[in-house]
């Protein structure tokens, strides 16, 4: 098991947030982590890569107990994350943002260039004056560029035009079919979540209320508790 | 090659033609004012690898300038008298050899930023400014009661110290190993920039979090940033030092620190030749401005007030216009 998460609970200072999330990710696979707004998913993102603090539960990485370390060294263990909301270093060149995560590994710049071509083109221009689509792919490359063993995509194509929705899926797909690469993925496109997940997870005000394969998630719960 | 690489070019060529010139006409005075610019551009470039790179506003890196010249000045007194440093548990002497002079200025000051750094960098914003003018007012008021290196009066040397193959009291032979130094600083720290520290520590700028879920220290980066700051500025005390031939508790004020910070502030933050600009416009307004009244500081104020206002990139910005990225 690459990635544990157990009741695990966690606060935004005096405010809980999370109360009881479960669930857990095996090399190569892809997971769905899934709710409506406001249901905790960030904050469990945020809470694995160390940016929270566990109040209770236990989350272990490749083994190792997350709860202790600082947010880098669970980034230096193998977790990739791209954050909502793309959050590039706008003061820094589309190479230059590759260049400051680059770690040594299979993914370098030539990947990550053939993988998105149109960043590429890009590569001597401002991060902050690419767009919405382009961030997302370089913030994708940025956390490539880590070599991560768990790529974590908080919202992977929101906001995104319906051409460059596709291009990312189908980047998460070839990720998944080529290279293995264990995946957690927040979205709300139910479809390509179908076609691309392993399994999922849903939460529900903190909670985690389902778990299992993606194929026996049925219309039924994800009405209720997703919304779709 | 880009606008601001020909400005910087240009900002170079003057930094010899204007001595060169100087020396064919026999202005010794003129050699001496552009070694102190580049000797306070030096010290500039130091602090902007912490302020411009990692945005660490250090309003205490005259402790590093103070260090670096204090290093000099123990030295060189204890060759100049031939009484040791230190005799037990093993002898250290003085030197007059500005090699050795430069590495124990470097390495003092580097410790120093080192232990100021860890203590400093727990801190962030405002309580950061503080703690390192805490700092810095601690050095100053140790030179102060320090008598046997002068005190509040300073140490005065009586001859420049060596470097091999040199005349170092002939002003435009001083001037070259400044000059050198100069611009191999300014070559290392755009290598640095470019490096995937410096790039990192420029992220770490713009957003800690983000550059901690990449796996990297913003801790570790910023110390790091700031002891290489602190080991330049200390180089460019002991320069400073050997150039007057005198240190004092002056070195440490943190009026020095302030007069670092407008180098930069002046030429450009984080813009490569931003201090080297500052410092030589700051002495140009001193000998020129200087002359006429005692109060030129209003304005270079009132310089500094437009800058800000108005040409947040400095002089560099206002002539090569805004970066695409790094601002």
């Amino acid at each position: 098991m690459l990635l544990s998460v157990e009741n695990v609970a966690a606060s935004y200072g005096a405010s809980q947030a999370l109360f009881d999330i479960s669930f857990h990710i095996n090399e190569g696979q892809v997971l769905a982590l899934m709710g409506r707004n406001g249901m905790g998913k960030t904050t469990t993102v945020k809470t694995i890569c160390r940016l929270l603090h566990v109040t209770s539960g236990k989350i272990q990485f490749a083994g190792q107990d997350l709860a202790r370390l600082p947010a880098h060294k669970a980034a230096q263990l193998g977790l990739g994350l791209v954050p909502e909301g793309r959050r590039c270093f706008t003061n820094l060149t589309v190479t230059e943002n590759l260049i400051a995560a680059a770690r040594p590994g299979h993914w370098d710049q030539g990947r990550v260039n053939a993988l998105f071509p149109g960043l590429a083109e890009r590569r001597d221009q401002s991060a902050g004056s690419l767009s919405g689509g382009e961030q997302q792919m370089l913030a994708i490359g940025r956390a490539l560029m880590t070599n991560p063993r768990l790529l974590i995509l908080d919202e992977a194509t929101e906001g995104l035009a319906p051409l460059v929705r596709q291009e990312i899926w189908a980047a998460i797909a070839t990720l998944k079919q080529e290279t293995g690469m264990a995946i957690l993925v927040i979205d709300k496109s139910l479809k390509e979540l179908r076609q691309i997940a392993d399994n999922a997870a849903i939460i529900q005000r903190g909670e985690t209320v389902w778990s299992g394969s993606i194929n026996d998630l049925s219309s039924d719960i994800t009405h209720r508790y997703v919304g779709v | 090659m880009s606008r601001e690489t020909q400005i910087n070019s240009l900002i170079m060529v003057g930094f010899i033609l204007v001595p060169l010139w100087a020396w064919m006409t026999d202005e010794p005075f003129i050699i001496t004012l552009t070694t102190k610019a580049a000797i306070l551009a030096l010290a500039g470039i130091g602090l902007n690898i912490a302020l411009g790179l990692g945005g660490l506003v250090s309003l205490g890196h005259a402790a590093f300038f103070g260090i670096g010249g204090y290093a000099m000045g123990i030295l060189a007194s204890h060759a100049q008298s031939y009484d040791p440093i230190l005799e037990t548990p093993f002898l250290i002497e003085g030197t007059k050899s500005m090699i050795v002079i430069w590495l124990v200025a470097m390495i003092t000051s580097g410790l120093a930023a080192l232990a100021i750094g860890a203590l400093s960098l727990r801190t962030s914003g405002v309580y950061f400014i503080m703690i390192t003018l805490a700092f810095g007012q601690m050095f100053f008021f140790f030179s102060i009661s320090w008598p046997a290196y002068g005190g509040e009066d300073g140490l005065s040397i009586y001859v420049r110290n060596n470097f091999p193959g040199l005349n170092t009291l002939d002003p435009i032979q001083f001037y070259i190993i400044v000059f050198v130094i100069m611009a191999l600083a300014l070559f290392l720290t755009a290598r640095l920039a470019k490096s995937p520290f410096g790039l990192a520590l420029n992220a770490a700028r713009q957003s800690a979090t983000r550059v901690e879920t990449i796996g990297l220290s913003t801790y570790g980066l910023r110390l790091l940033a700031f002891t290489l700051s602190g080991m330049i500025t200390g180089l460019a005390g002991a320069l400073f030092a050997d150039l007057n031939r005198f240190v004092s508790p002056t070195m440490f004020s943190w009026q020095t620190s302030g007069e670092i910070i407008v180098f930069i502030i002046l030429g450009g933050t984080a813009r490569l030749f931003g201090p080297v600009v500052g410092a030589a416009l700051f002495i140009l307004l001193e000998h020129i401005l200087g002359g006429l009244s005692d109060f030129w500081h209003i304005y270079l104020g009132l310089l500094l007030l437009l800058i800000v206002l108005f040409a947040r990139g400095g002089i560099i910005g206002i002539l090569a216009g805004r970066e695409v990225a790094h601002d």
